[in-house]
This record gives structure tokens, sequence and C-alpha cells, in this order.
């Protein structure tokens, strides 16, 4: 892979060269305690001081709320307003994960399973994407666990790992990112040939892939199981709203008098209402079935049908759940039971 | 081994409970919730400054009701809102027992609705220092300021409604998010949306919030909206002598009528 070097100056002027040009810019920001993605207009709001942001770098392509359509009522004529594709932005997005890269391969594969999610895929043809090797992880953090690491090139246009200098290697990893590169080409230099390893963070393996992948599906009828694990699940949908690959949606339209739009908005599997039928039979009547669910998701359904772990190892889920839900955990005592 | 490891060890031991519901370490050593069975995984249970995570609303859950011989490890949220939740019918004395912890950190049980009413008009009601200085540096701002202060809030909100699951109070079989005939409040995750939720959850709070602060706690964007739920608390006290969890016989204020009642925020 070809690599260069981006000295800490030119870091910082590559940004301010990017803000001014066609791209807003998406990177992590102090929001009070918590670091989560915003659009920033200067070098000086963007913070490296964090394991992962609080959100996933998914609502860049597939963003919380999202209008499709616009409709109006005018005397008995009913007009519509496609969505605009020119909306969407032109976007680079700095400081991104690698596990967080890696969650656009899964987000792709279930927006472009049987027919092409246009809005999602222009939204990411149009997003580069500059990753961060991670010098830095936490107890949450399982990457290793699902075949990721934190120097992982996957899912990134560039990847910068940052040097004791301050400096950052810069590997490119998609033409989308030679392009970049090429664009602003003078604040690049020939790269020194620094090791990246050493650089980056410890990320202990939990359990084994392979392993929860075989096993899974036997698990399947074992209510007990999932009950117990579930016991504490308090059914909210904070796991999956900073997931960066759950893709599940609502469709809602939101009107006003004789104007409205229809909106697409994250839903979450965890939550009680996802399943429920009009006749009011629920599929999924307990906590433990909706945490099953969760699972198998990620580990059984989306391996089978779409050749991809739905699950990155970032640890989000586990960080933001209010009951310590830690996903790895539960994980490794499928491969224990 | 600590006291708590002991006597839940001795509940299990003995039969006399069948489930402990407390915390254990869980990631990176915060504590969370576990649910013990056995007296070997007594030693499980802990009980220090760490739990402060208010676990009552695990007892009118279908499969914790479904136990008969259950105990609860109570901090002070808990106790208060295992009052609250007696006041409102949600859970009934002698269905679960309550283990409880002295000022000097002693394991008691607390053998009746009234031994809990006692052992909480001990405790302190009032907000932490840290809240009170947040709710006067709100409540100075211009109206202008206040909005700006919120609506800067509420457009973080996710909706992913972690602080409705994590109350206890929060109990109602169907919210009134769940009601799309007609949608009272907007589905999507934009301000106004997120506005509607959180000013209808604060006032569906009114008097029966006992301040534990858990939907903050809980919130993973880390919004301040317990400050509402607070401000609602504090105006029932002022304007209604109300104060949430610490009567089991109380009457909710919202619910109620009195003729002494003022009526004065009536514009």
């Amino acid at each position: 892979m070809e690599r260069k070097l981006l000295t800490k100056d030119s870091y910082k002027l590559l940004i301010s060269k990017i803000i001014s040009g066609k791209y807003q810019l998406v990177a992590p920001v102090k929001v009070d305690a918590l670091v989560d993605f915003r659009r920033i207009k200067s070098a000086d709001e963007i913070t490296e001081d964090y394991i992962v942001t609080v959100s996933s770098a998914k609502s860049v392509a597939f963003p919380r709320n999202e209008k499709l359509f616009g409709f109006e009522k005018n005397n008995k004529k009913l007009e519509q307003t496609d969505f605009d594709f020119d909306s969407i932005p032109h976007t680079v997005l700095l400081g991104v994960r690698p596990c967080d890269a890696m969650g656009f391969a899964s987000l792709t594969s279930i927006f472009c399973w049987d027919s092409v999610d246009k809005i999602y895929t222009t939204r990411l043809e149009r997003t580069i994407i500059i990753g961060m090797s991670c010098a830095k992880a936490d107890a949450s953090c399982f990457c290793t666990s699902v075949k990721g690491n934190p120097g992982n090139t996957a899912g990134n246009d560039l990847l910068l790992t940052k040097t004791p200098d301050g400096d950052y290697i810069t590997e490119i990893v998609t033409e989308k990112g030679a392009k970049l590169v090429a664009e602003f080409y003078e604040l690049f230099r020939e790269d020194k040939g620094a090791e990246k390893e050493p650089l980056l963070a410890n990320v202990p393996e939990v359990f084994e892939l392979d392993g929860i992948l075989a096993k899974i599906n036997s698990k399947f009828d074992d209510e007990v199981f999932w009950s117990e694990q579930a016991m504490r699940c308090l059914g909210c949908g904070a796991c999956a709203y900073v997931c960066p690959t759950c893709a599940c949606f609502d469709i809602q339209d939101e009107s006003h008098g004789k104007t409205g739009q229809r909106v697409r908005c994250w839903d979450s599997c965890g939550l009680s209402l996802f399943t429920l039928h009009t006749s009011g039979h629920n599929p999924r009547q307990n906590q433990g079935q909706r945490w099953r669910q969760r699972l198998m998701h990620k580990f059984s359904y989306m391996p089978d049908r779409l050749n991809t772990v739905g699950c990155v190892g970032c640890g989000r889920c586990s960080r933001a759940c209010p009951v310590d839900m830690n996903i790895a955990e539960h994980l490794k005592s499928i491969i224990d039971n | 081994m600590n006291n708590i490891q002991q006597k839940t060890k001795e509940l299990l031991e003995s039969g006399a409970c069948t489930l402990i519901i407390g915390y254990e370490k869980g990631t990176g050593g915060k504590a969370r919730p576990v649910f013990v069975r056995k007296a070997e995984h007594a030693a499980k249970l802990i009980f220090d400054e760490s739990c402060d995570q208010n676990i009552a609303g695990y007892l009118y859950r279908q499969e914790i009701k479904n136990e008969s011989k259950k105990a609860i490890v109570a901090n002070n949220h808990t106790l208060k809102s295992i009052v609250e939740l007696a006041s409102e019918n949600q859970i009934h004395e002698g269905d679960f027992m309550v283990l409880a912890f002295t000022a000097e950190g002693e394991i008691i049980e607390l053998k009746s609705f009234e031994e809990i009413e006692k052992h909480v008009a001990t405790l302190y009601h009032g907000l932490n220092d840290e809240d009170k200085a947040t709710m006067q540096k709100i409540e100075a701002m211009t109206m202008e300021e206040r909005w700006g202060f919120w609506e800067n809030e509420f457009s973080k909100c996710i909706k992913c409604y972690a602080c409705r699951a994590s109350c206890p109070m929060c109990y109602c079989p169907t919210c009134t998010v769940e009601i799309n005939q007609p949608q009272w409040i907007p589905v999507p995750s934009h301000t106004l949306g997120n506005l509607e939720w959180h000013v209808m959850r604060a006032m569906h709070l009114a008097g029966r919030c006992i301040t534990c602060g858990q939907c903050a706690k809980s919130c993973p964007l880390d919004l301040p909206i317990h400050l509402l739920t607070y401000k609602v608390a504090l105006d029932s006290e002022q304007y209604f002598d109300s104060v949430a969890g610490t009567s089991v016989c109380a009457n909710n204020v919202l619910a109620t009528f009195k003729t002494e009642d003022h009526e004065n925020f009536i514009r």
C-alpha cells in the first residue's frame, strides 16, 4: 500500500484547505464532556482525545432523520417533491476509527441487499473517509475479536497513524483517497518508513469469532439462555443508535396542514414496538427474544446472507448501555455455555 | 466476605429467597444490576458508592414478578422509588424482601413499607450541589437564553428512550410516544420532536420524580434531562407540599384536588 507522510503542520493546513474548498468537514469535537462528530469550521475544533466518539460515523450516510420526499395537497391534487440528490454534500469525514470505517461495509451490504438504496449510496460516494488509527483502547474495545485491528485500513480512503513526533503516516487505501492526496499533493511528503505496529493500541481478543459463528444458531431455541442474558436489559435503543452497523429504520409521515414529508428515521429491534403487529400480536414478546435478535442478526443472519459480520467491535453499545450489557462478554458466553 | 454477600448467601441457602436483585462489578469496574439465583454466586454481589443505579424498575417486570421469593438490594434511590411505586399500586407489600443499608454501611432488612418509609425519612431529599448550581444558572437565564440552552441540548437527543427505560416511574405498558392515532409526539429525533418528548416526560413525572437522576445517568449523549423533572419536583414541593418517594399513602399531586391548592400559576 502506498504511504506518504503528513507533518503536523501540513495536517492542520490540509484541514483548513478542505474546509475552505468544496467539502464539508466532519470530525470529532468535544461536546461538553463527550466527543462526537460535528461539522467543523476550523482545525482548532478537532480533538484527538477519544477512544471512539459517542455516536458512530454512520450518520454521514444514514442520518438519524432523513426527508425522503415532500408532499403538498393543492385543491384535490397531490404534488410530490422528490428527494433532492443535489442536496447531498461532498464530505470529508476525519478521525474515523478503523472499527467505524469497517462498519460501512456492513451498512452497505444491507442498503444494497436486493435493491440499491440510492440515497445511502450517494451519500457514501460523496464521502471521503480519513481514518485515524487507535493508539489507545479501553475495556469495551474488541475489534480484534471480529477480524478488525486498531490500524485496520479496510473501509478507509486514507488512514492516518500518528507518530511520536506528531506527524501522520498516511496510508492511501482507495482511489478516492489517492485523488484527495493528489488534490493537496504539496502537503504530503515522502514516507520515512516508520513502523506502524508499535504505535497502535493493544486490543486483546475476547472471543474466537469462528466459534461464535459455528455455535450461535444452535442456541436459537434456548429461551432460558437468552432471557438470562437479557435479564438486566431495559429495552431501550441506545445500543442500536450508537452502533456503526445497525441499519433498522422506521418510515414516518410528518404533515402540517396541507404539506408534509416522508421521513426515514432510526429504529431499533430492542424496542418492544419494533415487531408489534396491528393485530396486537408481537412475535418478539420479551426482551430475551429481542436481545437474541440483536445478536443473531449480527452473528448469524448477516454472515449467512450478506457474507459479513454485523459487528465491528467498537464497543459503543456497551459504553452507551445504561445497564452495561457488554456484548463481547455475552458473545463469549455463547462459546462457554 | 462482605456482609451483603454473607446475608444473601444465607437467604439463598435457606430457601428464604430464590432470587436476589442487586449489583455486581461490570465493565471497567463500574457497577451494574445482577440477578443471583444460587448461593455460590452470592459472592458476585457488591454494594459500594459505585452502586448508584436505581434498580426499582425491575420489581414490576413480568419475568421478575413471576418469581415468588425475591429480594432487592436497595440503595437510597431504589428505596424512594419503592415507596413511590407502592403509592401508585405498582408493587405490593410482601411481594419482595428489601435489603438496605444504614448510614454506617450495616445491612438491614426492611420488613414492611412502613419500615421503608421510616428509613427514607432519614435520608437527604434535596439536589446535589452540582445540580443546584446548574439549576440556578438556568433559572438566571433570560427566556431566550434558556430556550437556546434547551434547544441545543434537545438537538443532540437521538430518542433512544434510555431515559424512559431506566426510570422506575415510567411503567406505562404503552407510552404516549407509541400512540400514533393521533401521533402526539413525533417519532423522528428532530429538535422539536425531542423537545415535545422531554417536556411531556417531565410533565408525566410531576410529583412522581424522586430526583435520582437515573434518566440523565442513562443518557448516552449526557443530556441534563434530569433537571426538567427536578424542576417539576421542586415546584410540586413548593406549591403543593408534595415530595415523591416519602409516603406510601401519598396521593399524586396531579391526580388530587384540594381546596387549598394554589391556583396562582394559572394565568
